[in-house]
C-alpha cells in the first residue's frame, strides 16, 4: 500500500515542492524517509490497535499535487448558518484554502491573520518557519509524516498579543470530487500571550465517492491565552477521517477541546495536548453517535509536563448495529508535575448487541503528589429508568431517546457557544431519531 | 372501571400472585395492607405494565379494555398511575421536559393538541402548589438527588399533571415526615372525584387518618385474604397480622 505513494512522491517530489512553499518544503523530505521507514500504521502497532485502516487505505485515491482549482464556490453552495452564531467563516476545500469571499470576515482584529497557510509562508516565512511542524515532526507517527511529506496548504490563524476574537471562526472542510480522492491538510493555528479564540472546524463531504482526509492540526496557545477547538464531524459513509491534533499550551493558558462526532464512516481523532507551563487548564471532551458500520476511534493523550495544572477529560459513545468505537485515554504526568490534577472519564452506551466498544485509559504517572482518577463504562440504557417514564405515557421510542440525549448532554453543556450548543442539541435529536443530521439549509453534505 | 379476577404472577420463574380478585367503581378508594412479601408492589408492576413480571392467569380489564394486552404507555394514557414505591432517578432528564413530553403523549393519545409553552407553566405552577414543592426540585433532573420524602411528593406533583381515571400509591406514605404526609394526603384528595379512584398501598393506618378508605383488604400469600371497611385497618394496626395469618393458614 506504501509504496505507491513512496514511488509518487519520488515522482512527483519536484511538482509538490513547485506548488508549495519554502518553509513546508523544509521539512518534507525529512518526513517522507521517516514515512518511507514507518509505513501506514496498522492494528498491529499498539497506537492503532482500535482503528483498522486497512481497506480504506488500499483504495487508489487522487491526489491533487499540481494544485488545480475545484470548481466548486463554497461561499456560494454553502449556506450552512448555525443561527446567531455570526462567525467568521472560512472554508477550505480538499486541502486547498479557499480565497476568502464573504464580507463578514473584514471586520477582523488588527493584526489578525487568517488565510491560507501556503500564502502566508510566502508573505510572512519567519512567522511559519517558527511554528510549522514544530509539534508533528517530533512525532513518530505514520500518518504524521505522511501528512508532512504531501501537505501543501490548509488553514492559518494567527492572533497577536493580548487580542480577543469575540466572535467565533468556522472554518469548513469539504470533500470535494468526482474521483476517489485523497486530501492532505495541514493547519496552523497560533494564539500569543492573552489572546483569546474559538474555532469551529465542520467537515463535510459532497460527493459520493471515496473520500480520505489526513489532516494535522498545530495549535499553539501562548502564556495566559484562551483557545477553544470544537470539531464537529458529519461526513458520509465512504469517508475515512484521519486527523490529527496537536496542541502545545503554555503558563496559565486555558484550552477547551470538543470532538463530536454524527455521522462518518471511518474515523480516528488523534489529540494529544501538551500542557508546558504551570497552571494551565484543559478541558477535552468528545462524544460519539455511531450506526450501521460507522468506526471511530479517539486517541487523546494529555501530557502534564509541568506542576499544578488541571486537566479533565470526558467522551461518551452512542453505538448502535454494528459499529465500533474506540477510545484510548493517555495521561502522561512527569516526574515534576506536582499537583497534578487529572480526571478522566469514558463512558459508553452499547445499543445492539453487535455494536463493539473498545476502551483503554493508558496512565502513566512519575509525579507522587498528584490527584488522578479515570473510570470507563459500557453499558445499556437504563431499563428502569425506560419504564418509569413508559408508566408515565412516555412511548418506549420517546423514552430511549430522552435518555440517549440525557446521556449525551453534559458533553454538549461543555460548549462555550451558545448558538453552537442549541444547533448541536438539535442535531444530535434528529441523529438519535434517526433523521438525517445535517444542518438546515446545508445543501451540500449528503 | 378496574376489574381484576383470578390473576396469577410469576417473577423469574417464583409465583408471588396466586388468584387474586379486586374490583374497583369509580370515587371508590380501597386500601390494601398485608405483610412485606405478601405481593403489594407486584400487583401494582402487574397494572402498570412492567415486563419484569409474567402474568400466567386470570384477567384484568380497565373499563371494559383488556388491560394485559396494552403497553405500559398506553396504560398511563388510559388514566392508570403509579405512584412507585421507589421512585427512578433519571439523571439528565430535566422534571420540565420529562413532564411536558409525557403530557404531551398524553393529549396526542385523546387526539388533542400539544399543551402550549405557557399552559404547560401554568399547569404546573399550579399542580406544584398543591403538593407544596419545592421551585428548585421542578427544575432538576427527575428525581436526581431527591430526597426519599421529595421523591414521593414528587410522584403525587406527576400524578396531579397526569389527573389519572385510577391511581395506585404504593406507600407513599413511607419516607415522609408528619407535615409532609399531611401535605400529599391533602393533594390526594383534592385530585379525589365522583370518576376516579384510589389503590393506596400502605403499612400504616396514619395514612388513612388522612385518605379514608371504603375498602380495607389484607393481601397475604398473593391473595385478598379479607376485606372489610376502615375500621379493619385499626384492627390491624392493634393486632398485627398473626391472627389472620393463622385464619389463612389454617384453612
Ligand atoms: N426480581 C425478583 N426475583 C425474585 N423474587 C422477587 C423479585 N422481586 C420481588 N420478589 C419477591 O416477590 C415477593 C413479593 O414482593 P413485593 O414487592 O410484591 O412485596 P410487597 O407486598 O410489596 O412487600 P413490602 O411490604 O415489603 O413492600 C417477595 O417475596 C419478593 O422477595
Ligand atoms: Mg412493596
Amino acid at each position: 500500500m506504501e509504496k505507491q505513494y513512496i514511488d509518487l512522491y519520488k515522482q512527483q517530489q519536484e511538482s509538490i515542492k513547485k506548488h508549495s512553499s519554502a518553509v513546508l518544503n523544509s521539512s518534507r523530505d525529512a518526513s517522507f524517509a521517516l514515512f518511507e521507514n514507518l509505513g501506514f500504521p496498522t492494528t498491529a502497532l499498539e497506537n492503532y490497535k482500535y482503528s483498522d485502516l486497512k481497506e480504506a487505505l488500499s483504495i487508489d485515491y487522487g491526489l491533487n499535487i499540481n494544485r488545480i482549482p475545484i470548481p466548486v464556490n463554497p461561499y456560494e453552495v454553502f449556506t450552512c448558518d448555525v443561527p446567531g452564531i455570526h462567525s467568521y467563516l472560512y472554508f477550505v476545500v480538499n486541502d486547498a484554502f479557499y480565497p476568502v469571499k464573504d464580507a463578514r470576515n473584514k471586520d477582523l482584529p488588527e493584526g489578525v491573520i487568517i488565510g491560507s497557510l501556503n500564502e502566508v509562508a510566502k508573505t510572512h516565512p519567519e512567522l511559519i518557519q517558527e511554528y510549522y511542524g514544530k509539534l508533528s515532526t517530533t512525532k513518530n507517527d505514520g500518518l504524521i509524516a505522511f501528512n508532512g511529506a504531501f501537505a501543501q496548504d490548509g488553514f492559518f490563524m494567527y492572533v497577536p498579543k493580548n487580542v480577543v476574537l469575540e466572535k467565533p471562526i468556522q472554518l469548513i472542510n469539504i470533500m470535494r470530487s468526482d474521483v476517489d480522492f485523497m486530501a492532505n491538510s495541514h493547519n496552523l493555528i497560533i494564539l500569543e500571550e492573552g489572546a483569546k479564540a474559538q474555532l469551529l472546524v465542520c467537515d463535510h463531504t459532497m460527493d459520493d465517492v471515496r473520500f480520505l482526509s489526513n489532516r494535522v492540526t498545530e495549535v499553539f496557545v501562548a502564556k495566559n491565552a484562551t483557545y477553544e477547538h470544537y470539531k464537529l464531524e458529519n461526513s458520509h459513509s465512504k469517508t475515512t477521517n484521519l486527523s490529527t491534533l496537536l496542541i502545545d499550551q503554555q503558563t496559565s493558558s486555558n484550552v477547551l477541546a470538543n470532538v463530536i462526532t454524527l455521522h462518518n464512516g471511518v474515523t480516528r481523532n488523534m489529540i494529544e495536548i501538551d500542557l508546558n507551563g504551570e497552571h494551565c487548564e484543559t478541558l477535552l471532551c468528545g462524544m460519539v453517535i455511531a450506526d450501521k458500520k460507522q468506526q471511530v476511534d479517539n486517541f487523546t493523550s494529555i501530557i502534564h509536563s509541568k506542576p499544578n495544572c488541571n486537566s479533565k477529560e470526558l467522551f461518551k459513545y452512542v453505538l448502535d448495529d454494528v459499529a465500533k468505537g474506540g477510545f484510548t485515554g493517555r495521561l502522561m504526568v512527569a516526574k515534576d508535575a506536582q499537583k497534578t490534577a487529572a480526571q478522566q472519564s469514558n463512558r459508553n452506551i452499547l445499543l445492539s448487541k453487535t455494536a463493539k466498544m473498545r476502551t483503554k485509559p493508558q496512565l502513566e504517572i512519575y509525579a507522587d503528589d498528584v490527584k488522578c482518577s479515570h473510570g470507563a463504562t459500557i453499558g445499556q440504557l437504563d431499563e428502569t429508568a425506560k419504564f418509569y417514564m413508559q408508566s408515565r405515557g412516555i412511548s418506549e421510542s420517546e423514552a430511549r431517546l430522552l435518555l440517549m440525549f440525557a446521556f449525551t448532554n453534559d458533553v454538549i453543556e461543555h460548549i462555550q457557544i451558545d448558538a453552537l450548543k442549541d444547533r448541536i442539541k438539535l442535531l444530535v435529536e434528529k441523529r438519535l431519531r434517526g433523521e438525517l443530521s445535517k444542518c438546515e439549509g446545508c445543501v451540500i453534505c449528503q | 372501571m378496574l376489574e381484576i379476577k383470578n390473576l396469577h404472577a410469576n417473577i423469574n420463574g417464583k409465583e408471588i400472585l396466586k388468584g387474586l380478585d379486586l374490583v374497583v367503581r369509580p370515587g371508590e378508594v380501597h386500601a390494601i395492607m398485608g405483610p412485606n412479601g405478601a405481593g403489594k408492589s407486584t400487583l401494582a408492576s402487574v397494572l402498570s405494565g412492567n415486563q419484569a413480571y409474567e402474568v400466567t392467569k386470570g384477567e384484568i380489564t380497565f373499563y371494559e379494555k383488556d388491560l394485559l394486552e396494552m403497553s405500559p404507555e398506553n396504560r398511563s394514557r388510559e388514566g392508570i398511575f403509579l405512584s412507585f414505591q421507589y421512585p427512578v432517578e433519571i439523571p439528565g432528564v430535566s422534571m420540565v421536559n420529562f413532564m411536558r413530553t409525557a403530557i404531551n403523549e398524553h393529549r396526542k393519545y385523546k387526539n388533542m393538541e400539544a399543551l402550549s409553552a405557557t399552559d404547560f407553566l401554568r399547569t404546573m405552577r399550579e399542580k406544584k402548589e398543591l403538593v407544596e414543592m419545592d421551585n428548585k426540585l421542578a427544575n432538576r433532573s427527575v428525581n436526581e438527588g431527591f430526597s426519599g420524602g421529595e421523591k414521593k411528593r414528587n410522584e403525587i406533583f406527576q400524578m396531579a399533571m397526569l389527573d389519572p381515571r385510577l391511581s395506585i400509591l404504593d406507600e407513599t406514605d413511607s419516607g415522609l415526615d408528619i407535615d409532609a404526609l399531611r401535605i400529599v394526603a391533602n393533594g390526594v384528595n383534592k385530585l379525589k372525584r365522583a370518576d376516579n379512584a384510589s389503590i393506596v398501598i400502605t403499612h400504616y393506618q396514619r395514612l388513612l387518618d388522612y385518605i379514608v378508605p371504603d375498602f380495607v383488604h389484607v393481601l397475604y400469600n398473593g391473595r385478598i385474604v379479607k376485606t372489610g371497611g376502615k375500621e379493619l385497618a385499626l384492627e390491624l394496626e392493634e393486632k398485627g397480622y398473626d391472627w389472620i395469618k393463622k385464619e389463612v393458614d389454617g384453612e
